[in-house]
């Protein structure tokens, strides 16, 4: 039943051993002690298992581990040289999440939305991150976030 | 406002578990896996009421890889009176003879392989015996279905005490409260006003869903448990733990990280007496996880019909009858403290000098329901205040003096003979009015798009008596450690009670550490819930901090330092024991006043220790071809004493606003024979970024709540109260079409127009 596929996690090289049915979050968590995704809806509509394959945002609960094979996995684990990126310090500066849950979903989103649209304006954040879902709503402060962190994106760049 | 000592108080300090939430190493019970650990799927009854006549597991045992198969002869084994509850000790840890609603857990199937628990559980197939079930909470009150044939009234909470048993009955408490003479304040009354206002059942749904992890060791005699839970109320979970194993309460442990949402779903008892005679049954640790669609099963907020009606002399509120209805589901949970906390507020924050209330929890065949953020209040406040506005506009008042003429001011009393008490509503009613530029003209739209605007505010009492305990550590280098059992499910609970500590002690909130809740290590907390924490455990960890403080001091004075002396404490440690050694413990210990209600009329000179009150204004733009509504503007006003973390207490707000903005316009669950139908977030839509309003405001008005930590008292609810109303009040004010029943949607709202026209659309 078992296969073995191999891939570059977080920057490093990896394998694993998994069975067909599992999911990406299953395998992150089962093989890698990572828990940053999370299934919640299992529908792929909350955004709280968001996983980055080869540069782009996918709903680990609706993607099979076994795609994984070959392929650049990214969680939200991953600290590029070592410390918090802009996204995330914004997301503290603005105090943009409460349980936190869903947290690392926005993050990895506006991460993508910053890299296509370096300022976006409110319009474009809404929709971009229409697809996370926050009950604790700490909606305004995250639009708020990722303004700020697009601000000091562009300062540095 | 007084400047404080420390400057710990009123700064928006970072979260202190901030950096671990964005890098997603925060700590959840969903992440723990024990060696040896097995996961139980939950098997669910697919009938509304009905005799189990068997119950068949054969193939689901015979599947590879499973166990067991767990039913309640086998929880019986180690729980002889599987039943738990607060109020009443009504539900079983699995269903005994009988079911009452679809989703009731009935068998458990435990297996190391969580997919091949999830195959098994399919296999178990049920035989029942049908019986007639009832869904209304107004028809449970004369249904022929009898959901429960004995009521069962635990005694857990000295404010529930009174509670009877009753047979033949869907009545699980009615709350009466009877103030001055209702017929004379009728009679004397120019107009008399009654309506009918509806709430619907909705869903906590935190993304996190319900989790809990059991594990046992030890013997018959000797033998201990560790509960690793998702839940708001750690010290209760211990206390009805020990009580169902006959056990002392230090052999069982429990033990809360971080939650993924709260909200009020995860209080009392959910998976943990599952989990935990689980793990007596099979001695090895075991983990059930919900799914999404699990939720609908375990807690809803109550649904409930609320019949108000006032009398109204020259534009002053002569006299107000209110009978309400709170459909409590299938078993009591905290239902019946709802009824009656939440009863005696349902004449509003007004000054009525005539007032009866009947306030009645019913057991219905539908998913058992709870506290949901506002503990009853944001389903009274959509109908005294949309009631408020339909009598303004009926009478010709400005919606606005209609309330000023009428809002309890300080040191009246409320329905409860209670004098108010720093409680600042009229502060709030102004506030919430100049936001609004009510006294401006306002654009009223034209053509398919009419524009309107409204306001609504309400109040809520606390709970009582509860009592909470802190403990603070001083290290021999002088840091700080709390221990206490608030969970922090996303409020920032651990943040403010660390700023509470940094003000006494004069340290910097970010350098003390906060121990999570763990029975076995932090002491004793009723629960996180209402609001109540910040207040409560609030003053106990302010107490706590200054016990620590004041043992500094002697320690200086047995040194022979000089009063006032400022030595460092690291330096006092070593000049004690002449190395780094030793520690300052300081406790401290909260309970507030109180007085029972009198049965018979709900009179008590002390209802609460303090009042929350919430405002919230809406703008709407409503589409007159669709009934489609926006809300174009939402500004929540709030009195929450002194903010302790300014951001937080924001975010709290408008975060509060938007939940109550999803029961307002979107959310419902849907039945369809006992059947919930929607139980998935495809289908039950929460608000996204697409759903809010651009314009978001939040304000705590100037104010103290004496009483408090530093003038603070609780925020997480009040931010709900006016949602619902406002909105309403709004859509009458844009088309002049009022709507009763929530949610708002387009399709009740274009019925409502089509009515208004006299072209009413066929159901």
């Amino acid at each position: 039943m078992k296969r073995t596929i191999h891939f570059t996690l977080n920057g490093a090289p990896v394998e694993a051993d998994i069975a067909p049915h599992w999911n990406l979050v299953e395998l992150l968590q089962r093989e890698f002690d990572l828990f940053g995704a999370r299934e919640s809806c299992a529908q792929g509509l909350c955004g709280c298992c968001t996983v980055l394959v080869n540069g782009t945002a996918v709903s680990g609960c609706l993607f099979l581990a076994a795609f994984a094979d070959g392929a650049e996995v990214v969680t939200i684990e991953h600290l590029a040289g070592g410390k918090l990126d802009p996204v995330q310090e914004a997301f503290l500066e603005c105090g943009a999440f409460q349980c936190g849950f869903c947290t690392p979903g926005f993050v990895l989103m506006a991460r993508e939305l910053l890299r296509a649209h370096p300022d976006p304006d409110d319009d474009e954040i809404r929709h971009y991150l229409a697809g996370n879902l926050c009950r604790c709503a700490a909606y305004p402060e995250i639009v708020e976030a990722v303004k700020l962190a697009a601000r000091n994106m562009r300062k540095g760049a | 406002m007084a400047a404080m000592g420390s400057g710990q108080v009123g700064r928006s300090v970072r979260r202190l578990e901030g950096a671990a939430k964005v890098t997603g190493r925060a700590e959840y019970v969903h992440n723990l896996r024990l060696p040896g650990m097995l996961y139980g799927k939950i098997v669910r009854s697919t009938v509304p009421h009905g005799r189990i006549r068997a119950i068949d597991t054969e193939a689901a045992r015979a599947l590879a890889g499973v166990h067991r198969v767990v039913t309640i002869a086998d929880i019986r084994a180690v729980v002889p009176e599987p039943f738990y509850g607060p109020a009443f000790h009504d539900q079983p840890i699995l269903a005994v003879d009988k079911v009452h609603y679809v989703g009731e857990p009935i068998a458990v199937v435990l297996a190391a392989d969580p997919h091949i628990a999830d195959a098994a559980a399919q296999l178990v197939v049920a035989d029942y015996e049908e019986l007639p079930a009832v869904y209304d909470e107004v028809e449970a009150m004369t249904s022929a279905a009898i959901v429960h044939d004995v009521l069962k009234p635990a005694g857990t909470f000295p404010d529930l005490k009174h509670l009877q048993g009753r047979h033949d009955t869907n009545v699980a408490l009615d709350f009466h409260l009877r103030r001055g003479d209702l017929a004379k304040g009728f009679a004397e009354a120019d107009h008399v006003f009654e309506h009918t206002f509806r709430t619907q059942q909705v869903l906590h749904l935190p993304l996190e869903p319900f989790v809990s992890v059991a594990e046992a060791s030890g013997g018959a005699d000797d033998g201990r448990l560790t509960i690793h839970t998702a839940s708001q109320s750690p010290s209760f979970v211990r206390i009805e733990i020990a009580r169902l194993l006959g056990w002392p309460e230090n052999r069982v442990r429990v033990k809360v990280p971080y939650l993924g949402g709260g909200f009020g779903a995860k209080l009392y008892i959910k998976l943990e007496a599952l989990v935990a005679a689980l793990a007596l049954v099979v001695r090895r640790p075991v983990k059930i996880s919900l799914t999404m669609e699990e939720q609908f099963y375990t807690l809803t907020k109550h649904a409930s019909t609320f019949r108000i009606k006032s009398g109204v002399k020259d534009g002053r509120i002569t006299a107000r009858q209110c009978e309400v209805w709170w459909n409590g589901g299938a078993y009591a949970d905290i239902g019946p403290r709802i009824t009656q906390k939440s009863g005696f507020t349902a004449p509003g924050p007004y000054d009525i000098e005539n007032v009866h209330i009947d306030s009645y929890s019913l057991y219905t065949n539908l998913t058992p329901a709870g506290a949901l953020r506002g503990f009853g209040i944001p389903q009274l406040v959509f109908a005294y205040e949309s009631h408020t506005d339909m009598m303004a506009r009926s009478l010709k008042l400005d919606p606005v003096e209609f309330r000023r003429a009428n809002i309890l001011r300080e040191g009246r009393p409320q329905a409860t003979g209670t004098l108010m008490q720093d409680a600042a509503i009229a502060a709030v009613l102004d506030r919430l009015a100049a936001r609004m530029n009510w006294g401006k003209a306002f654009e009223r739209g034209s053509g398919t798009t009419r524009r309107g605007r409204g306001i609504a505010i309400g109040f809520k009492a606390s709970i009582s008596p509860t009592t909470s305990i802190a403990i603070v550590n001083v290290a021999a280098d002088g840091s700080a450690t709390l221990y206490c059992s608030t969970v922090d499910m996303g409020q920032g609970s651990d943040t403010a009670n660390a700023q509470l500590v940094a003000e006494v002690l004069d340290i910097k909130a970010e350098a003390v550490t906060v121990v999570h809740p763990d029975t076995d290590v932090t002491p004793y907390d009723m629960a996180t819930l209402g609001s109540r924490s910040l207040f409560h455990m609030g003053n106990a960890v302010k107490l706590a901090a200054q016990d620590a403080r004041d043992k500094i001091a002697a320690l200086a004075r047995e040194l022979g330092l000089p009063e006032g002396s400022n030595v460092p404490v690291a330096e006092l440690f070593q000049k004690k024991y002449k190395m780094q050694a030793g520690n300052i413990i300081g406790i401290g210990s909260y309970i507030p006043p109180y007085a029972p209600p009198d049965h018979d009329t709900g009179q008590t000179p002390n209802a609460t220790p303090y009042w929350m009150v919430g405002a919230a204004g809406a703008e709407v733009a409503v589409d007159t071809e669709t009934g489609q509504v926006r809300v174009t503007r939402l500004v929540n006003v709030a009195d929450v004493g002194r903010p302790i973390n300014p951001r937080i207490v924001e975010t709290q707000l408008s975060g509060a606003a938007i939940m109550q903005l999803g029961f307002t316009m979107q959310e419902k669950i849907e039945l369809d024979g006992g059947q919930i139908v929607n139980a998935s977030l495809a289908d039950y839509k929460i608000p996204s970024l697409l759903d809010i309003p651009t314009d978001i405001q939040s304000e705590a008005v100037e104010a103290e709540q004496q009483s408090g930590p530093f003038g603070a008292k609780g925020v997480g609810e009040s931010g709900t109260f006016g949602v619902s109303p406002a909105i309403a009040n709004a859509i009458d004010d844009a088309v002049g079409v009022r709507l009763t029943t929530l949610p708002l949607t387009a399709e009740t709202l274009y019925r409502a127009l089509r009515a208004a026209a006299n072209e009413p659309l066929e159901d």
